[in-house]
């Protein structure tokens, strides 16, 4: 269990995010519930890549053939990085539209909405 | 459905995603044993390849430069999106908008204290030669374009928290924002084409590599990320713009 522990952690943080989800009463704290539920893939991606004794993968200061972290999961990292921002941001929008077209920032009273 | 046996749905469905999540993970090698091959291969041969230190930034605009494309195309659309979504609807409210254009109408809140004043006027400068700084050292060290683009783009809303939403307003011209972002967008599709005119497949870093370790190195990646920094800078400047504006017009209607 011990070997695999920042495995767990990123389930843990999902889970919490999904728990905030479900559990929400506001539409902000239903977007911000989703953008901590995505932190859960940073967790998960450094885990993944990450190698005991390893440098950062930047050979600025240290001379290329020293062992390194895995850059390719720091380079999808940043880009979850960069969509979860967007994404907030656009949900955000459409929340204060919610409140403007509904009157409600309860996510359980928008089913004034129909297709 | 109520919220018990929603927060019931929820714990049968969170119990079934961790035992098989925990199934799946003990069979996993090791934490901190990474095996490889691809982190490595790259790591070994991005400094050569394509004079890049950071081999992060070599894999976001240059082996995966056609991913970051995309990556870029969707925080252009998601912008876009936020500013459809917070555009004034209806007649009134357009016209409300158009004073609202007019900064002076603005009732802004009661001036701050003058050390935050100081202060923030103080971090203005810095924020921005900072941003530019991480925007092009990209293929050095830690940073590049998306980095270094966010960092340029709270650089106005120091000065909103200084002065108002006027001053914020007076070095923000929102056409121009609109075309500094699409034209970022555009250029990194260009760079791509570039490489055609070479004969080489789209994105392909056909420009000079220079020497590693100098700022004008490592052909497109710098100027890729370069690039995208000026299109998350005018971006986030962008979407901030539309929710203070959305704010400001708010207060300006509960007044009324």
């Amino acid at each position: 269990m011990l070997v695999h522990y920042p495995y767990y952690v990123a389930a843990w943080v999902f889970l919490c995010g999904l728990y905030g989800i479900v559990r929400s009463r506001h539409l902000v704290h239903t977007v911000i519930s989703l953008a901590v539920l995505q932190t859960s893939t940073y967790v998960l991606l450094l885990a993944i890549g990450f190698r005991k004794g390893g440098s950062a993968p930047i050979f600025a200061d240290i001379s290329p053939g020293v062992i390194t972290v895995d850059p390719i999961v720091q380079a999808l990292m940043l880009t979850d990085v960069v969509v979860e921002a967007t994404v907030v941001a656009l949900l955000l929008a459409m929340a204060v539209k919610a409140y403007e077209q509904g009157g409600t920032t309860r996510p359980d009273d928008l089913r004034f909405m129909r297709g | 459905m109520s919220e018990k046996r929603r927060l019931l749905l929820f714990l049968v469905g969170a119990v079934g995603v961790a035992a098989v999540y925990c199934a799946g993970i003990r069979n996993m090698p090791p934490w901190g044993t990474y095996r490889g091959p691809y982190g490595d291969v790259i790591a070994s041969l991005a400094v050569f390849q394509r004079h890049a230190t950071d081999t992060v930034n070599a894999i976001t605009y240059d082996y995966r430069g056609f991913d970051t494309l995309g990556e870029e195309f969707i925080l252009f659309s998601a912008v876009t999106g936020v500013m459809l979504l917070l555009r004034p609807e209806t007649k009134e409210k357009r016209r409300r908008a158009t004073e609202g254009e007019n900064p002076a109408s603005f009732r802004d809140s009661a001036a701050l204290s003058e050390t935050v004043q100081v202060f923030t006027t103080g971090v203005f400068g810095f924020s921005v030669l900072f941003g530019i700084y991480i925007g092009t050292h990209g293929q050095l060290t830690p940073g590049g374009g998306f980095q270094g683009g966010v960092i340029i783009a709270a650089a106005p809303m120091l000065l909103y928290v200084a002065e108002n939403f006027e001053a914020f307003h007076r070095i923000l011209s929102h056409p121009l924002m609109e075309l500094m972002e699409a034209l970022g967008a555009a250029a990194y599709a260009v760079v791509g084409l570039i490489a055609l005119a070479f004969g080489a497949p789209f994105l392909t870093n056909v420009l000079p590599l220079g020497k590693t370790g100098d700022v004008f190195s490592s052909g497109t990646i710098a100027l890729i990320s370069a690039l995208v920094g000026v299109e998350v800078a005018a971006g986030f400047m962008l979407v901030t713009f539309e929710y203070l504006r959305e704010i400001l017009s708010r207060q300006k209607n509960e007044e009324d």
